[in-house]
């Protein structure tokens, strides 16, 4: 009966008790939703046009924040390094096709998965090489990026707000305006969408497969910029988030593996769910359930819908 | 020229269907084991046997275990190291708990509970597939992880955190712990994989064997002709937990001697789910192959700049070890996406008519 109470009953008492608590809590579990929905979206990006589940977007992202604080750190202005990561985000994404897509082309999906895992060894080797494993701090205020916090009285209390993570939800939430934008009204944005839907009819009407791939695979390094931007300057630098990385998977279930909106939705899901059940649930089976309680929401999810909140209906046929 | 069946007739059943119906291959196989049990222990110094050749047979068993879900049954699984820290766990827990039997009987009784776990968290593979299945393996990861380090039971309630392995012996001869041999440990290695991969050998020829891969190549269709998925696919869980199981108690056993938490990380499974795919799906021998090339090459790759006389510091290795393996890796990837064991299978298929090109 005690235990009855304690899982069902007291947490919800404590949520009504300390309503600031609970938005405060809403808002951390926000942000942290709103940045696995950006490295889900990179995932989405190359998944959609080249039906590759690549495994590196993880470490593209800690690529890409290293390239940047790196080349700061050598005496580059924060702007102009910016501009030269993005740079480099792009020979990647044209080393990437040529070196490992283009003679790989036409395998099963799970060798296309393995190889983004060699991938991923590899620029982990070479971010430690060139940039050293150490952790670095973001280059936040340098790139203009705003500092600090703001007090709100809410809800009979405080809520503290960071800036930074204000700002991350305006730069994440114009970014897939200005994606779904480019989805749907470019001519790539349609190439890519019919690459999408079938890579042989895509070819049949004159869309170059390289092309497109050297573009999703642009698009998802850029996303990865992004991401470990403000995820530098919420923490820092460091190989950690690789791993942080992998809960972008169960916001790509929640979500399905092909919906953008879906992306956004599972991470929201996902963020919040994770920080209101670590926070009100976790001390009643000792802390850090955070680590699983992702996927655990996820496994749940996919025994009554495993396509996905979003995704489109499996259809098997023998 | 040598290697072929020229003249080799079969006059039974049973030695058409044995597993190495060639007997230039039995004596292949023969030779190998000549050289793992006798010239290896008798020749091969402590570093060889201890940190070479033991961790080696240690992942390949647990390939195996892999191989046996993912190649065979083509249910995707990323919870490897989760299952292999249930085995080492509970084989800790048993061999405190009974002290009285022997260690060696617990290490495959491990296995059981393994499996155990395993079948629990196969359950969502009758509803989920591909790389959805993966996530939902994710969870039993990153979970099982969490209990390593937040159950205290797990670990008898000592202060580190971490299980210690202690010495017991087997007819007086210290087996586990800080007092055995390397070439004890190594030669009990070497005997259960032995065994278990014969055992493996001979199930996926079997009728459950048969299952699994009919279930692998179309799971309807599979249905459809009277194989019951439910049962089949939990039961390729329950056998490759207790592969993986077994691997892992051994690992702390009978290699670590101790372990943490830490060991039993998702790392860990990403490495075996490597050595499955580059070894090759559903093979064997590829299991050993892949163990081989990613656990011993980057061995290789540290020592050979030290040996050549190259002056660069150890963390310039590691990082040109990495960069090295990835590269291999999509390599691989691209001259055979099938893996080593299907360069193995050309090479046999050309040393056997070989000196005609055909």
């Amino acid at each position: 009966m005690d235990l009855l109470y304690k899982v069902f009953i007291d947490p919800f008492l404590q949520m009504g008790g300390a309503p600031d608590l609970l938005v405060q809590t809403l808002w951390d579990g926000l942000v942290s939703g709103i940045l696995y929905s950006l490295i889900a979206l990179g995932f989405v990006l190359i998944f959609k046009a080249s039906g590759v589940f690549n495994f590196a977007q993880g470490i593209m992202v800690v690529f890409a924040a290293l390239t940047l604080v790196g080349l700061y750190e050598h005496g580059v202005p924060a702007y102009l390094a910016l501009a030269i990561t993005v740079v480099v985000m792009l020979g990647l994404a044209f080393s990437v096709e040529r070196l490992m897509l283009r003679p790989l082309v036409n395998q099963p999906d799970i060798i296309l998965f393995m190889a983004t895992f060699g991938l991923t060894y590899f620029l982990i080797g070479l971010g430690e090489l060139v940039f050293g494993g150490d952790p670095k701090v973001m280059i936040a205020s340098e790139l203009g990026l705003p500092k600090g916090a703001i007090e709100v009285k809410m809800a009979g209390g405080f809520v503290s707000l960071q800036k930074i993570d204000i700002a991350a939800t305006v730069i994440a939430s114009v970014m897939v305006a200005s994606l779904a934008v480019f989805f749907q009204k470019t001519r790539i944005g349609r190439a890519l969408r019919a690459v999408a839907d079938s890579h042989k009819a895509a070819l049949s009407v004159g869309i170059s497969l390289e092309q497109i791939w050297v573009i999703v695979w642009f698009a998802a390094g850029v996303v990865a910029l992004a991401t470990g931007i403000m995820w530098g300057a919420r923490s820092e630098v460091s190989f950690a988030l690789q791993i942080i990385a992998l809960k972008a998977l169960p916001v790509l279930i929640l979500g399905g593996f092909t919906s953008i909106p879906g992306a956004i939705v599972g991470g929201l899901i996902i963020g919040i769910g994770e920080k209101i059940g670590e926070f009100y649930w976790g001390p009643l089976l000792g802390s850090g359930i955070e680590s699983w309680l992702a996927y655990m929401i996820a496994l749940v999810f996919l025994l009554f819908r495993p396509q996905g909140l979003f995704g489109e209906k499996i259809i098997e046929r023998i | 020229m040598f290697y072929r069946e020229a003249g080799q007739f079969k006059t039974s059943y049973t030695a058409d269907m044995a597993v190495f119906p060639i007997l230039q291959d039995r004596i292949g196989i023969a030779v190998v084991l000549v050289i793992a049990a006798v010239i290896i222990p008798l020749f091969g110094n402590d570093f060889l046997l201890q940190a070479v050749m033991t961790p080696f047979l240690v992942f390949a068993l647990a390939s195996i275990g892999l191989n046996l879900l993912t190649g065979y049954t083509g249910l995707l699984s990323l919870g490897t190291a989760g299952f292999m820290g249930v085995g080492a766990y509970a084989c800790y827990k048993l061999t405190t708990a009974f002290p009285g039997v022997n260690v060696i009987i617990w290490i495959v009784a491990s296995g059981f509970v393994s499996a155990a776990v395993g079948v629990l968290f196969g359950l969502p593979s009758l509803r989920i597939k591909g790389f959805y299945l993966a996530v939902a393996t994710l969870a039993a990861q990153f979970f099982l992880s969490w209990c390593f380090i937040r159950v205290p039971w797990l670990f008898n309630y000592n202060v580190s955190g971490a299980i210690e392995v202690p010495t017991r012996t087997l007819f007086g001869v210290p087996v586990t712990g800080p007092n055995s041999l390397p070439v004890t440990r190594y030669l009990i290695v070497l005997a259960i994989v032995v065994v278990m991969t014969w055992l493996a050998s001979n199930l996926i020829r079997g009728r459950f064997g048969r299952m699994w891969m009919a279930v692998r190549d179309m799971d309807i269709a599979a249905e459809l002709i009277g194989i019951r998925l439910l049962h089949t696919k939990l039961l390729a869980f329950a056998v490759s937990s207790f592969y993986c199981g077994v691997a892992g108690a051994m690992m702390v056993f009978l290699w670590y001697g101790g372990a943490e938490a830490d060991v039993f990380n998702i790392n860990q499974s990403f490495t075996i789910l490597f050595m499955v795919i580059i070894g090759g799906l559903g093979s064997l021998i590829g299991s050993f192959f892949g163990a081989a090339l990613i656990y011993i090459l980057p061995i290789i790759l540290r020592i050979v700049p030290a040996e050549l006389g190259v002056p660069l510091h150890a963390a310039t290795v590691e990082h040109l070890t990495f960069i090295i393996v990835g590269a291999l890796i999509i390599g691989f990837l691209i001259i055979e996406p099938h893996g080593l064991a299907r360069l193995w299978q050309i090479g046999k298929q050309k040393l056997r008519v070989w000196p005609f090109p055909y």
